[in-house]
């Protein structure tokens, strides 16, 4: 039987070789675009009548809109609205590629640190440029909280910038093993079911109880989807904050 | 002690953080529970932030989980 981590691996579609470098279009890439895809065809399409009294699929639509502008609005107040469609585009990218990734047989691109690890350092690294834009050098004041006492100084600025600097990691690493965690844990009760199924007698019969776990995992692994994708542009919120802010 | 077992030991030895992440995550629902029972007007807000603080105390135990695969496959 099949390990239960066969299904993160990365198999190419169209191979490419550019300059000694293998950027084959994978079928990673092919969910990013369905993503992509997904996700402009939901906010175009279901905002195209603009009805007051909106219908499903708006509704939809408006939730998700009022649901990352509220929670830009709660971390950064009236000066967020600048930082929105940052935040959004985040959020959406992580959300559709955690939901797509549950269509059975599809892909999960949020599963491989190599993409939330490059969307951990792009929200990173404009948060970084953020600060240093609108404070300038003042920016360092951030790994000095305002009071402390100058003896204890080296040792905090030591740990606030480690802190600042593990960031990126634990936000991707965070997702990433999410999923990896999850998936795995399904296809794992998935092999239970197959396993007791191969038997005969009474192995046939208890082959549902895992399958029926699995459903129930399969409603938690939807939840989770939503979470993670809350998390990571909730956390996106704060680092913003931090840098708009500094503390 | 030969290489395999070596690696199951270390694997069973780095998920022992869950000990730690069920405490955590024991704590936190405790609390939800004690908020909402003592002022139930708080429960969409009170909820919402446990949600999120369930994902980054879950998030610990998945660390513990990636270093147990790592030892076990890498």
């Amino acid at each position: 039987m099949a390990s239960p981590l066969e299904q993160f691996v990365i198999k190419p579609l169209v191979p490419l070789n550019i300059g000694g470098y293998d950027v084959s279009f994978t079928q990673s890439s092919l969910w990013m675009a369905f993503a992509v895809i997904a996700a402009t065809l939901l906010m175009t399409l279901s905002m195209r009548s603009k009805s007051l009294v909106p219908n499903r699929w708006q509704n939809v639509t408006e939730m998700l809109y009022e649901f990352v502008a509220g929670m830009v609005h709660e971390a950064l107040g009236h000066e967020g609205r600048k930082y929105f469609a940052f935040v959004f585009s985040v959020f959406m990218i992580v959300l559709m590629g955690n939901m797509l990734g549950m269509i059975p047989y599809s892909f999960t691109y949020t599963s491989h640190i190599v993409v939330t690890g490059t969307l951990a350092l792009l929200v990173f690294l404009t948060a970084t440029a953020i600060g240093f834009i609108r404070h300038g050098l003042h920016f360092f004041t951030l790994f000095l909280p305002a009071g402390l006492p100058i003896v204890l100084a080296p040792l905090i600025i030591m740990i606030e910038v480690v802190s600042y600097l593990s960031r990126p990691i634990s936000l991707s690493v965070r997702l990433f093993a999410n999923m990896v965690a999850g998936h795995t844990m399904m296809k794992v009760f998935a092999g239970f079911s197959v396993m007791m199924a191969a038997s005969s007698g009474i192995g046939l019969v208890g082959s549902v109880l895992p399958l029926m776990i699995n459903t129930a995992l399969f409603g938690l692994e939807i939840l989770i989807a939503f979470i993670q994708a809350y998390v990571f542009a909730v956390l996106t919120c704060m680092y913003l904050k931090d840098a708009i802010e500094l503390h | 002690m030969d290489l395999q077992s070596a690696k199951m030991i270390g694997a069973a030895l780095a998920v022992l953080p869950l000990f730690g992440v069920g405490l955590g995550l024991g704590m936190l629902f405790s609390s939800i529970i004690n908020a909402i029972g003592r002022n139930p007007s708080v429960a969409g807000t009170v909820k919402g932030a446990g949600l999120l603080y369930f994902a980054l105390i879950e998030a610990t135990g998945l660390f513990a989980l990636l270093i147990a695969l790592i030892v076990l496959l890498g």
